[in-house]
């Protein structure tokens, strides 16, 4: 936590509500994001009991499945699941614009120009935690490789049709929500923490009631933010019932004990009355009796999602009103090549995302999320003074008014500019010999080498000597983007009295060196994957296998 | 010494033993079936030497060979040395194409070629380049038949996979009792897998290749009598190394008397039992503590004012004691840039003040640390790592010198780790709670309390 972070919590806690951590909003919000807030059973990984989902915030879409046990129950409700989430995935699929790109001709091996096609925009989905997240991805990996009777006749279970094309998208989804910046799968306690410190620990604040109790307290009841957020994660009301109902996908074991359990066994005995039934009439009264412990379980669920999903669309208000950070779009071209290229792959009939990566698609995603978390860092503090603040205090930027340029040249047969620029600057960089800093100059960074630093008031010091609090005076020598010519092109030069924001660390990192194909993976490795990878064997079914 | 004791250290030939060890290495690794050959060396015993060792060999051999190493600094350091062993013999120096790329140092010595191209320098007995500049060069470019991979255990498995298609057989030599790698994002998605991108190289390759020699080095040449002890006992339990040099052989003496002050009786201590603990009275702090780092620097001045003599296996004179051969070692990097500040404000320059991670491979008289817990209120994973304290428990030829808050062991026992276990991930013994409790006991023994 930096310094920052952590004097905006204690600020946080004197004025009892949140505190700024950032001055623009540093994530792309879609006009219509698809919110999910699921619900999983106790006990059970990766049963789910039931979900609020929709673009709607006035008519979320209920799903619930009344015996989270049964298995054509649960795949009753991935089919539903697949009806919401399949169409509005696929609504973005066919608005396209072509962006011409460049790729290795297959024949020659030369670089030829080609057109490919970028979606317009691309899905977003929002869960209220981090844990909804791990749930979706969960859900993915169940169902990506089920198959359905028009893919296999012979399977035992077939899932219904559109269950196993669901999977792939959550699957999707929740491997881009590992890429630092990226937002096709956002987490609504993350985004919030992200723009606001509150008074209570990181851990705590992936409560999304008590977070939003931080941000957002509610004054007309006379609380402070630490007061509403002991409410939001300890209040009960009479019958013991937690006043705001975890986010989920977990539930109150409260809840769980005292509410669901009962209706779902009513619910089992009015299944096995049914089946049991002699003739029609008494199989009509036994069928209402199993609606009814249908519907009950249904507005239970419903009582248990419906404030987090309120919660949620109240964080997406609280977003909202933050102006968007100029350098999002940018990251969110980034999730529309990412869903792109996952559509093209879906569309080509590419078999669906492999159980585990191979060494080489290990590396390359790794190598990739580093790249983008370095430039997350370096875009968030370009973008936003309160970002940048913490990172002038650790000494990786320095802000400061030029109060000297001398031009110099380079003693090449072609002389190129090489001008001297002194900056005067309060803050205390951590320059080392010749080190390299970096600023923004018409959205590219330009370069230039440290060359010497000394106190204002005398006294020279060479790299990370100089200890006084006075004002610093810079001397750097600009290096590049200043064009071809022997004088600089206009403007790409700072002039006396600009105030100038310098980074010691890139703007843009540079890639990483280029990875084999998998199918030339050394020795070191394992050699290349086999094809198609072995399945360990499964688990011998049990007594204790109820599913 | 018990006299059984003396009897055994008696017949211990560490020359004779390493020897060994390095014999049966460089057998393996010029002849042996396996296509790897796994070297773990303990501090100072002696890595570098058997790396150009086994490159000088292997390239009378005949094999042309490439080296890869982690920085620029440990590739430069390397060519150096190759070319003072043997000046006749041509070494490639791969480098990025950036400015400063490399050591001036290097160039106009003679068979020393430089260039930022493979192509270039294809045919040479040996070429070295860091792993980031070899993972750049064409597998369908250049080949070599053996390489020589350095400070194997702090690559990572990823670079490992970028520069293994290069070449057919490979000597890996390292510490494994260094900093692990790390990566800025998580990796858990991987933990398990044999091929963890975000792993040791090392680790990797034993996993896919369990039957390669390993060996070890079983003797260090840098940590004094007073240190391999501890160092061995903490961070490597169950691989035991010792040190090659005796109680009697090193001997630090200082000409300026004690003025009776924390930081004089301190340098005493250490002086005369290898480790001296300066401890503050308790505080919570922020990471730049302005009272300790003070304290660091007073005792960086006081060691150099006080006219120092290191007395070694090196030398039939003492040595006096300068400023290049002492260090200070933090575990952030605004400590390091606090220190330096605050070394400047009494006038010393020329002392080395870097992290953990960067004296890593680093080799000094006297060092100076801060204690990585001092002052904190948590004990971080970051801030247990093994590694870490071993790196800064392990750079000194005659003492060490920590300085610390009071109540760290409490911090510790309040701190337990609770890093959740991965299924299929060798546990690392020991843990760094087990051996910063192992080292803080034994420099209790050397406590010189102080109040600034």
């Amino acid at each position: 936590m930096s310094l920052i972070t952590t004097l905006a919590r204690l600020e946080a806690i004197r004025a009892g509500r949140a505190q700024p951590a950032a001055t623009v909003r540093h994530r792309h919000l879609a006009e219509r994001p698809l919110v999910v807030v699921p619900l999983t059973t106790a006990g059970e990984a990766g049963a789910p009991l039931g979900a609020l989902v929709g673009c709607d915030r006035d008519a979320p879409r209920l799903l619930v499945v009344p015996q989270p046990r049964d298995r054509d129950l649960r795949s009753a409700f991935l089919a539903e699941l697949a009806d919401v989430v399949l169409p509005y995935v696929e609504s973005f699929a066919d608005d396209v614009e072509l962006v011409e790109g460049k790729e290795a001709d297959p024949e020659t091996g030369r670089q030829v120009k080609v057109e490919r096609e970028l979606c317009a925009d691309a899905p977003q989905l929002i869960v209220p935690s981090r844990a909804g997240v791990e749930f979706l991805r969960l859900l993915g990996r169940s169902t990506r490789f089920r198959r359905t009777a028009d893919q296999d006749p012979e399977t035992a279970y077939p899932a219904p049709p559109r269950v196993p094309l669901l999977g792939r998208w959550l699957t999707h989804f929740g491997e881009r929500a590992r890429v630092p910046g990226s937002s096709l799968l956002l987490a609504m306690t993350d985004l919030l923490s992200r723009h606001w410190a509150t008074g209570q620990s990181s851990l705590e604040d992936q409560h999304l009631g008590a977070l939003l109790a931080w941000i957002d307290p509610p004054v007309e009841e006379g609380l402070t933010g630490a007061e509403a957020a002991l409410r939001a994660e300890l209040g009960r009301d009479p019958e013991g019932q937690l006043l705001c109902p975890p986010a989920g996908p977990a539930t109150d074991p409260a809840f769980d004990n005292r509410l669901l359990a009962p209706a779902i066994e009513r619910y089992d005995r009015a299944r096995s009355a049914l089946a049991a039934a002699e003739d029609g009439v008494a199989a009509d009264a036994l069928l209402a009796h199993l609606s009814e412990a249908e519907r009950e379980i249904g507005e239970l669920v419903r009582s248990r999602t419906l404030p987090t999903w309120e919660n949620v669309w109240r964080g997406l208000d609280l977003l909202r009103a933050l102006p968007e950070a100029s350098r999002v779009p940018d990251r969110w071209t980034g999730d529309r090549w990412s869903f792109t290229a996952h559509r093209d792959r879906v569309a080509s009939g590419e078999p669906p995302q492999p159980r585990i990566d191979d060494a080489v698609t290990a590396a390359q995603k790794l190598a990739r999320r580093e790249r983008e978390q370095a430039k997350l860092d370096a875009q968030e503090a370009l973008d936003d003074p309160l970002v940048l603040a913490a990172r002038r205090l650790t000494g990786e930027a320095f802000v400061g008014e030029v109060v000297e340029v001398a031009m110099t040249y380079t003693e090449t047969k072609r002389p190129s500019p090489r001008p001297l620029v002194t900056v005067r600057t309060e803050d205390r960089p951590h320059l080392g010999e010749k080190a390299k800093v970096f600023r923004s100059l018409e959205g590219k960074p330009q370069t230039a080498r440290f060359v010497a630093a000394e106190e204002e008031d005398g006294g020279a010091g060479g790299a990370g000597e100089v200890s006084a609090e006075g004002p610093l005076l810079v001397v750097l020598r600009i290096v590049d983007r200043m064009g071809r010519g022997k004088e600089p092109a206009l403007g790409s030069v700072p002039e006396k009295g600009d105030r100038l924001c310098f980074t010691l660390f890139e703007h843009e990192p540079r890639g990483g060196p280029k990875l084999p194909d998998p199918e030339n993976t050394p020795w070191t490795h394992g050699g290349p994957p086999s094809d198609p990878a072995p399945l360990p064997a499964a688990d011998p079914v049990t007594e204790e296998d109820l599913l | 010494m018990t006299s059984v004791g003396a009897a055994r250290a008696a017949a211990f030939d560490p020359g004779a033993e390493a020897a060994r060890v390095t014999e049966a290495i460089l057998r393996d690794t010029k002849v042996g079936a396996h296509r790897g050959v796994v070297v773990d060396s303990p501090p100072g015993a002696g890595k570098s030497t058997l790396v150009v060792r086994a490159a000088l060999e292997l390239a009378d051999a005949g094999r042309p060979l490439m080296v890869v190493a982690q920085t620029n600094a440990q590739v430069d350091d390397l060519v150096l040395r190759l070319h003072e062993k043997r000046p006749d013999l041509p070494v490639g120096r791969l480098h990025s194409s950036d400015a400063d790329a490399y050591d001036k140092a290097l160039e106009g010595l003679d068979n020393v070629l430089l260039s930022d191209k493979a192509a270039a320098l294809a045919g040479l007995p040996v070429v070295i380049s860091t792993a980031a500049k070899w993972g750049h060069v064409k597998p369908s470019d250049a080949h070599w038949e053996q390489a020589i991979v350095d400070e194997a255990y702090q690559m990572r498995s990823d670079a490992l996979l970028t520069v293994a298609g290069l070449f057919d057989r490979a000597l890996f030599v390292g510490d494994p009792g260094q900093l692990d790698p790390f990566s800025v994002v998580g990796a858990e998605q991987w933990a398990g897998l044999s091929y963890d991108p975000s792993a040791s190289a090392v680790s990797t390759l034993l996993a896919h290749n369990p039957g390669l020699p390993q060996h070890r080095l079983p003797v260090s040449w840098r940590l004094p009598a007073s240190a391999a002890p501890l160092v061995s006992a903490a961070f490597y339990p169950y691989t035991p190394f010792r040190a090659g040099t005796g109680h009697d052989d090193r001997r630090l003496s200082f000409a300026v008397p004690s003025d009776g002050s924390g930081p004089d009786r301190v340098i005493d201590e250490a002086a005369h039992s290898g480790w001296g603990l300066l401890e503050l009275p308790h505080r919570l702090t922020p990471r730049t503590d302005p009272e300790a780092v003070r304290a660091v620097a007073t005792v960086v001045r006081r060691l150099l004012d006080r006219g120092g003599a290191a007395v070694s296996e090196r030398s039939d004179v003492p040595v006096p004691l300068t400023a290049d051969r002492v260090a200070v070692g933090t575990a952030h990097r605004d400590q390091a840039a606090a220190v330096r500040a605050a070394l400047a404000e009494l006038g010393v320059r020329d002392v080395v003040v870097d992290t953990a991670n960067r004296l890593q491979g680093r080799e000094y008289d006297v060092t100076v640390v801060l204690h990585p817990l001092s002052g904190r209120p948590d004990a971080t994973a970051f801030h247990l790592e093994t590694g870490r304290l071993c790196v800064l428990a392990s750079r000194h030829r005659h003492a060490c010198i920590v300085v610390c808050r009071a109540g760290v062991a409490d911090l510790l026992d309040d701190h337990p780790s609770t890093e959740p276990v991965q299924l299929g991930v060798t546990v690392k013994f020991p843990d760094g709670w087990e051996a910063n409790h192992a080292v803080l006991s034994h420099l209790a023994e050397h406590r010189v309390p102080w109040r600034p």
